[in-house]
């Protein structure tokens, strides 16, 4: 009988020379398979005596366990090589940009008028709308502003050659909604306002929010509170100054003027506000009686303000646009800075 | 509004600086838009006499001046200005002097020192012609100081007022106002009425009483028009932005600054008989002052002669009958016109006069003739002749009730208490009359405010001079109710991201449009022109919002933007009672964005459809149909619940070249009410059997759409389309 660790030391040898796992399974075959080495030798014991037979078939087994072992280390290692070899074969440079659509993006007047509504809704106001094209009635008289008021003249009114006029601010929607729901009410109607107007710092048509709280107890102090915490939240600063200064719209007395501090300077002076430190950004004031009398409203029982404010100017101001014209003129490259 | 702040300082003196008093003002409700020193800083600057100006014996364009500037000894100055002449009076500025940008000192020029320099309005930063020196009035004082003999150390303030604070128009006005803010008293202008010396009268019938409540005229002859406006006056007039004319229209121009009543004078001689105060007759016309004929209306008012109409009441008088350099008799007029019969008659001929912007808004009747009293005082210092008495036609005045105010509503609608006695001193300071009693006041405003009629005005009134600033911000309790939520109506901005997440833009376009691309769009379209366009490429209400795509398309065509994929959330207009929501889109160049693992491929239809698809959340209806703005063999209707809502397609041919585009895009519009209409899920329970795939090929005839066949069947899906003969494989 041939020595089984001669056999192990030669597969040994072979197995750690295979180059891969075909090579691997004909020497598993040479030493292990039907007739390999050690399977002949383990044949043999049969023609042994039965005293040497006992030791021999141990040695025999060891053997076989030793090289069973060694295939096993080997047909591991050369699985992980493979392996390693299909991964590298498969790595792709993943610095590439991805594939498929890109995405849009909501134009800033848009994506400022969300953030106005948004901050609205969480204390309560409902959004309204109405219509662009509206009747003096709605836009002029029911707010207060009969025919030859002087303040008629500071709307550079669209008018159309058949019946109707642009609206010129989102106020009529007050009257609206006023006149089909009863309060408590809290609304802010967003929309598409005409003024014929056009230079550096006009365009003849532009968005404003119009704002309305009735109520049986609402006061000038509910108006500062709200529009303070707007302004503040608005704008991302708790520490933002703001200020209210008399003023006068027919629909509202008292009336009042909302300046902020001038984020653009932080108060300093600068161009964007007339180097007063401050900007006016926004009317309001408690709803005028008459008003309330236009939609039936018990001006006893109930009371309310109002406010409007300017949506491109806010825009302006949160994201450093210094062109107004930029809002109209949908430059990709304009719209894509806001995506 | 703008006025020079010596001039209100004069009638009340608060004690605050220019930038104080600004903000008081403003915080009161009368906005000062602007703060202009009438002259920048500079100092040491004297009134000088030119007394001898000799040629530079080195340079031909240099003078040697000797100048005095009233010390012992003249100075001498080299000038190089063309004007420097013996016995001017210029402006000096001594060495030290700092001018704008410049400060003075001794130097040699050209071999010969100069002690200080002759200036141009330019070196002094002042308004006027820069040509050569400033030359000063012939009675200038010689050494004086040159900032204060023309009162440079000024400011003009310029207000924004409100059309309700009609009072604060004039600077008698201003101070009553600045006084009861800041708590200061007041000087007001002391008026004495002027010795009657002729008995010359004109006669004066109104016939429109209620326009006219009150008419004041009187004679006054032998005037020298021509007198000079004294320069104080001037100077008020121009610090205010009126240019000094002739001194009898100086005074009345004063006398509307001073006390804010607009006033008249006409040329006596050129009147035809007495004063009639009418309404105008259909057809007449009236040559005004500043040269425009304008054509009467039966709603305008009138002072007329025995000739016709002579001026627009309270607007602008007539040119015939004016106050010209010749002028020796003149009859003044002061009026109250009623604001209901001025307003907006001056708007309608194209006018905005600073009387029709007073009358409009309401002129005080209680002190129209201390305003009179005035302008004759005024005319008679400045141009001398002789003032006849005063002829007065009066009917009745608007009356000034009063107002009750209650305690309780003032701290309902403020939020917080104000002390009564406070409130009672504010309103006293503004003029009113108040009684107090228990619980409120009763408060009767005065004859200049037109603004006071309800409690509110009151209300106003009191939280204006406590300050807002002084009113807490207080965060609103409300009953902590939830808002609705209807789970059926998709929002807009919800709409909008939706939109946005499938890859396109959203822009805004102008609602109005050219009508050009209205009737290249649908040639049957009937867009609402507007009466007073801005533009004639801005004068017709949209139908479609595809004008404003196409635009937005070419202009980002024109700076290089080659994939275009816009959208628009918006009205269009068919009438007052018809303005639907529409979403709009567009889809230009490569269907996906460039890049290295796909293709380039144009968008097309199916893009397009698909982009809805996922936008309405399911298969469309969609059929063929023909639009006039679409490609007729690729645009399709949709349809919804048996209704059409909207359109997709590719851009005509013919369009693709009216609209100057290199090639077509595809649009869609849809109404936008049916777009946010989504139905709330409802389970039914899941089958229990397997699902069961089964590949089927169709052939069909060219022209049977393939929806035809997918409508209703349990077909889901299409894999491959051949066109000719067209086999659908089905699977």
């Amino acid at each position: 009988m041939r020595n089984p660790n001669e056999i192990v030391a030669d597969a040994l040898i072979a197995i750690q020379s295979c180059p891969d796992l075909p090579a691997l399974e004909q020497v598993k075959a040479v030493y292990l398979g039907k007739s390999g080495q050690l399977t002949e030798l383990l044949k043999s014991l049969g023609g042994m005596p039965a005293d040497e037979r006992k030791t021999a078939g141990a040695r025999i087994n060891e053997a076989k366990q030793a090289v069973e072992g060694a295939l096993k280390t080997r047909r591991d290692a050369l699985q992980l090589a493979e392996l390693d070899r299909q991964l590298a074969a498969e790595t792709l440079d993943v610095s590439l940009p991805g594939r498929g659509l890109s995405h849009g993006g909501l134009h800033p007047v848009s994506r400022t008028l969300t953030r106005i509504q948004a901050l609205f809704r969480s204390i309560g106001f409902e959004v309204a709308t109405g219509p662009e094209i509206e009747t003096d009635f709605y836009n002029f008289t029911a707010l207060n502003i009969p025919e030859d008021h002087p303040a008629r003249a500071m709307h550079d009114t669209f008018y159309l050659q058949s019946e109707g006029l642009l609206r010129t601010h989102t106020s009529p929607v007050q009257v609206r909604y006023m006149q089909t729901n009863q309060p408590p009410l809290r609304i802010i109607a967003p929309g598409r306002v005409y003024r014929c107007d056009s230079d550096v710092t006009h365009t003849p048509m532009f968005h404003q929010v119009e704002g309305l709280w009735v109520d049986e107890s609402v006061s000038f102090a509910d108006l500062k509170g709200v529009l303070a915490d707007f302004m503040r939240n608005f704008f991302e600063r708790d520490d933002l100054p703001v200020r209210f200064r008399p003023s006068f719209f027919p629909f509202t007395e008292p009336s009042a003027e909302m300046d902020i501090g001038c984020v653009m300077c932080g108060g300093e002076g600068c161009r964007v506000c007339s180097h007063t430190g401050w900007l006016e950004v926004l009317g309001c004031g408690m709803v005028h009686p008459n008003v309330f009398k236009h939609v039936e409203i018990d001006t006893e029982r109930f009371i309310g303000f109002a406010f409007g404010l300017g949506v491109e100017r806010l825009a302006m101001l949160r994201y450093g646009v210094d062109d107004l014209r930029l809002f109209f003129e949908n430059d990709l490259r304009f719209l894509k800075k806001f995506n | 509004m703008q006025f020079p702040e010596s001039w209100l300082r004069n009638l009340v003196n608060p004690a605050l600086d220019t930038a104080q008093l600004a903000h008081v003002v403003t915080m009161a409700g009368l906005e000062v838009e602007a703060l202009t020193p009438v002259a920048p800083p500079f100092n040491n600057v004297l009134v000088g006499e030119i007394l001898s100006a000799e040629k530079h014996p080195d340079a031909d364009r240099l003078r040697v001046c000797q100048v005095d500037v009233g010390e012992a000894h003249p100075v001498t100055i080299v000038c190089g200005a063309p004007n420097a002449a013996a016995g001017l009076k210029v402006p000096c500025a001594r060495p030290g002097a700092k001018l704008p940008g410049i400060e003075i000192k001794v130097t040699k020029v050209r071999g010969i020192e100069s002690f200080g320099m002759l200036c141009s309005t330019k070196e002094l930063g002042l308004e006027g012609a820069a040509d050569g020196l400033m030359v000063l009035a012939a009675d200038a004082p010689v050494g004086a100081d040159f900032r204060s003999w023309l009162n440079l150390d000024d400011t003009l303030i310029t207000l924004k007022l409100t059309p309700n604070r009609a009072d604060c128009l004039s600077m008698q006005g201003l101070a009553r106002e600045v006084g009861a803010i800041t708590g200061t008293a007041t000087r007001l202008p002391q008026v004495v009425d002027v010795p009657i010396q002729i008995q010359d009268t004109l006669a004066v019938n109104v016939a429109a009483r209620e326009a006219c409540p009150l008419y004041l005229g009187r004679v006054v002859r032998g005037i020298n028009a021509q007198a000079t406006t004294p320069l104080w006056m001037a100077e008020r007039l121009e610090r205010s932005g009126i240019r000094p004319l002739l001194a009898p229209v100086d005074i009345t121009n004063y006398v509307l600054l001073e006390l804010g009543q607009p006033m008249h004078a006409f040329s006596l001689s050129r009147l035809n008989g007495g004063i009639e105060v009418r309404m105008a007759r259909t057809g007449e016309k009236l040559e005004l002052l500043n040269g425009q004929t304008a054509e009467l209306a039966p709603d305008m008012l009138l002072v007329a002669d025995a000739n016709g109409p002579v001026a627009l009441a309270g607007i602008m008088g007539g040119q015939p009958t004016s106050v010209e350099a010749d002028t020796v008799d003149v009859f003044l007029e002061a009026a109250f016109f009623s604001p209901a019969a001025i307003a907006g008659r001056a708007r309608r001929l194209g006018l905005s006069t600073d009387s029709s912007h007073r009358f409009e808004r309401g002129v005080d009747f209680g002190s129209t003739r201390r305003a009179l009293e005035r302008a004759t005082e005024l005319l008679l210092d400045i141009c001398g002749g002789q003032a006849g008495p005063v002829n007065e036609a009066l009917a009745e005045l608007p009356r000034r009730e009063p107002i009750t105010l209650r305690l309780a509503r003032l701290k309902r609608v403020v939020g917080i208490e104000i002390d009564t006695d406070q409130v009672v001193r504010d309103l006293l300071a503004l003029g009113a009359q108040v009684e107090r009693q228990d619980d409120r006041l009763i408060v009767t405003p005065p004859s200049f405010r037109f603004d006071l009629t309800i409690e509110e005005d009151l209300i106003e009134e009191a939280v204006r001079l406590f300050s807002y600033d002084n009113i807490p911000a207080q965060p609103p309790a409300a009953p902590s109710r939830m808002l609705p939520q209807d789970e059926t109506v998709l929002a807009d901005d919800v709409l909008r991201q939706k939109v946005v997440d499938l890859d396109y833009q959203e822009v805004i376009t102008y609602s109005f449009v050219d009508p050009a691309w209205e009737a290249a769009l649908d040639a049957d379209a009937r867009p609402l022109p507007l009466a007073n366009p801005i533009a004639s490429q801005l004068s017709v209400m949209r139908t479609t919002l595809w004008g404003g795509m196409l635009e937005t398309l070419r202009h980002n065509l024109n700076r290089q933007q080659e994939r275009v994929r816009i959208f628009e959330l918006g009205r269009v207009y068919a009438s007052l009672a018809e303005q639907p929501m529409r979403l709009g889109g567009l889809a230009y160049g490569d269907g996906l964005p460039e890049q290295w693992g796909a293709t380039a491929r144009r968008v097309d239809f199916f893009d397009v459809k698909g982009d809805l698809e996922r936008l309405f959340g399911h298969a469309l209806d969609t059929r063929r149909s023909v639009h006039p703005a679409l490609h007729p063999g690729q645009s399709a209707e949709l349809w919804l619940d048996g209704r059409a809502v909207g359109w997709v397609g590719t851009l005509h041919p013919r369009l693709v070249q009216t609209f100057d585009l290199p090639s077509a895009p595809v649009l869609f519009e849809i109404d936008s009410d049916v777009l946010a209409r989504r139905s709330v899920p409802r389970y039914t329970s899941l089958s229990r059997f397997p699902l069961v795939r089964r590949d089927l090929a169709f052939v069909l005839d060219v022209h049977t759409p393939a929806g035809a066949l997918l409508d209703g069947s349990m077909i889901i899906g299409v894999k491959a389309c051949l066109k000719t003969k067209k086999a659908l494989p089905f699977g």
